[in-house]
């Protein structure tokens, strides 16, 4: 969709995977009333092309500077892939468990920085009982300084929650950004002794805090539940990586997909096997693809990832506290699958607690401390690598030649799949609350808390310190540019 | 005396130097004493409010969007950073720059194996802004005043840095704080 006559066909240089800048356009109709809403994704790197050539052993430290944010998420689905390559798919114990750690880790800090450093801004400034209001917040207070000078206790939690992440991945990845632990078929360090009484010296400050940003989560959607429900929200089908017997797993499992009431629409699916469910449609007006389920075709194939998608998908959580927390979650929509847009916070929030309790477990776990880090079995040729990233299922798959050259690599990001998502949000709460007004700030605050209730990666990165940089234009029927509403 | 403003950006990045900045972690509270931050992403203002002391660049120009930005930086910023490899020599991105931009785009719209094209069309909404023919580090397109190493540089390098300059200190990273990893 475009505002002017100027429709002549730009052409595009391609070069990047799908991050960056997004913008939202919105169409009006003659009586002002919105006929259309997108979310334009409008960044292209062509990692997919440029790292053909590459040596495999490169990749998984290459592919990370996707994204600076969740670099540990690439950084893993790649080195996955690769142990297929080498064989090495089967890990030793402290390969896979020094993996994890370095994931939950991830989960940890990233889960922390998006709930407290970016979204937390939308939720603390409403009037009592109407959250809305908090959307419209004054522009000076709405971001992670405000909430610093009004709730510092909260600000400092927030900062050191992130900061235990991050030094969780320090010692499992080597460093706390673009890490290198991982490497095909294995690791390249194991935890030692003062590591991991390092880790353990702050750890039960971190389950208490853990649990208090649950409850802060749980009792903001609960208390305003019924504004909050239609806020952004319709039905779709959910999907995740889910363990053999159905607990929730954000390292390994098999894919399950189900629909908006809970039906399964397949289940237990060996991801080496991706191609034959997941299709990615093409539209002319944004980088990013539109991923859909095959069987049920881009129309109605189309589905959500993420914290959402990952707590409706599972039948468990297999950590107690985190177990009790879903069992909370999912009383509201009476077992069946939550579809509530904004309710992404709270089930982030329940993962926060899962990774933290994980992360206790795992550093009284001795494997961590064991000398056999990589496992080598038969060479292959092709390997996929799949995880559960912070944002949702993160695919990866590469072709590698004799010489060991990459000759094919195929990514769909998290929030690919929850492109079609966002834009039926952005849809919906432009029609519900942009529909013959005048757009202010706030309004178009409104359209970027729908958004960033995905916490979406547009590069994980443009939106990371809370503001995507983001354009909101209201054109007429005939095309006219009516208002814009910008922020960079 | 009002407190010396900080403006940021990420052009053709990935946001991990910003990370990097904000694993300076509880220091980032002492920060915000001594300077106040202007057009950045951890804020919303928008627009430049005035003369900035210091302007922290991350990434390169990709894109005509990149170059207008760093441009807007250079007017409004005492002292211009190129943070990170990105900023200082193009970095990852920049791999794309002995490849035909054609090649990039087939890959990923016509030939990728989950690719469903129909029609063959490749994004090309007006709405999508122009690539550059390469990818530049910034000293190429505007003077820059300091480079900081690193992907990314370390929280320790950012602050270490940025103290110095705000306190009218020379810039003298200690060797074990320039890295080019």
């Amino acid at each position: 969709m475009v505002a002017t006559n100027g429709m002549k066909r730009i052409v595009i240089e391609p070069v990047t995977r799908v991050e960056g800048h997004g913008k939202v356009t919105i169409l009006l109709d003659e009586k002002k009333q919105v006929q259309q809403a997108r979310l334009h994704i409008v960044e292209f790197r062509g990692f997919e092309r440029f790292i053909q050539g590459r040596p495999f052993w490169e990749v998984p430290v290459l592919v990370q500077r996707l994204c600076g944010i969740c670099p540990v998420s690439h950084h893993l689905a790649a080195a996955k892939a690769m142990d297929w390559i080498v064989g090495g798919e089967k890990l030793t114990p402290t390969a896979e468990k020094m993996r994890r750690l370095m994931h939950y880790g991830q989960f940890f800090q990233s889960h922390a920085l998006h709930f407290f450093h970016l979204a937390s801004p939308d939720l603390l400034f409403g009037k009592p009982g109407d959250p809305l209001s908090g959307f419209a917040a004054d522009v000076a207070i709405r971001n992670v300084i405000g909430v610093a000078a009004k709730f510092p206790d909260l600000a400092v939690q927030g900062v050191m929650m992130r900061k235990y992440g991050q030094e969780v991945i320090l010692r499992t990845a080597g460093k706390k950004i673009h890490g290198t632990g991982a490497i095909p078929g294995g690791i390249n360090k194991n935890l030692s002794i003062t590591e991991r009484d390092f880790l353990l010296k702050d750890i039960d400050q971190m389950v208490e805090w853990s649990r208090s940003a649950v409850k802060i989560a749980k009792d903001y959607t609960v208390e305003h539940l019924e504004k909050l429900a239609p806020f952004g929200s319709f039905d779709s089908n959910h999907l995740s990586l889910i363990r053999e017997d159905g607990a929730m797993d954000i390292y390994h499992g098999n894919l399950r997909a189900i629909d908006s009431v809970g039906k399964k629409i397949f289940d237990q699916v060996d991801y080496q096997r991706y191609l034959d469910y997941i299709g990615e449609e093409v539209r002319p007006w944004s980088y990013m693809k539109f991923p859909f389920i095959r069987s049920l075709g881009p129309e109605k194939g189309w589905y959500r990832v993420g914290p959402l998608a990952r707590v409706n998908t599972a039948d468990f959580i297999d950590t107690p506290e985190a177990e009790a927390a879903r069992k909370e979650f999912m009383a509201v929509t009476k077992g069946k699958p939550n579809n509530i847009s904004m309710a992404y916070h709270w089930a982030r929030m329940i993962e926060l607690l899962h990774s933290i309790e994980r992360i206790k477990e795992l550093l009284h776990d001795k494997d961590l401390q064991g000398t056999d880090l990589v496992a080598k079995g038969e060479r292959r040729d092709e390997g996929v690598g799949l995880l559960e990233a912070p944002r949702g299922t993160l695919f990866h798959h590469y072709r590698v030649n004799k010489d060991d050259q990459v000759v094919m690599a195929n990514l769909i990001v998290s929030t690919t799949s929850n492109n079609e998502p966002m834009n039926r949000a952005v849809a919906k709460v432009a029609k519900d609350h942009l529909s013959g007004v005048e757009i202010t700030e706030g309004l178009l605050n409104h359209v970027e808390v729908a958004i960033r209730a995905y916490d979406p990666c547009l590069s994980c990165a443009t939106h990371a310190l809370g503001q995507m940089p983001l354009t909101v234009e209201l054109v007429d029927h005939e095309g006219n540019l009516v208002s814009t509403r910008s922020k960079n | 005396m009002a407190k010396p403003k900080v403006a940021t950006t990420s052009l053709a990045g990935c946001f991990g130097c910003h990370m990097s900045l904000l694993d300076i972690d509880d220091r980032i509270l002492k920060l915000v004493e001594l300077v106040d931050f202007d057009k950045s992403p951890i804020d919303d203002i928008k627009e430049f409010s005035g003369r900035c002391a210091i302007g922290l660049i991350e990434g390169g120009c990709c894109n005509e969007e990149n170059v207008r930005v760093l441009q807007d930086f250079r007017k409004h910023c005492d002292i211009l950073i190129s943070v990170g490899d990105c900023a200082t020599m193009g970095g990852i991105p920049a791999m794309r720059n002995n490849i035909p931009l054609e090649e990039c785009y087939a890959e990923a719209y016509l030939d990728g194996p989950t690719v469903h094209n129909p029609s063959k069309q490749i994004p090309n909404d007006p709405e999508l802004p122009l690539l550059l023919n390469k990818v530049y580090p910034c000293h190429e397109v505007v003077k820059i005043d300091y480079h900081l190493p690193g992907c990314p540089p370390s929280a320790d390098t950012l602050w270490e840095a940025l103290v110095a300059l705000l306190s009218d200190k020379p810039v003298a990273l200690p060797y074990a704080l320039i890295k080019y990893d």
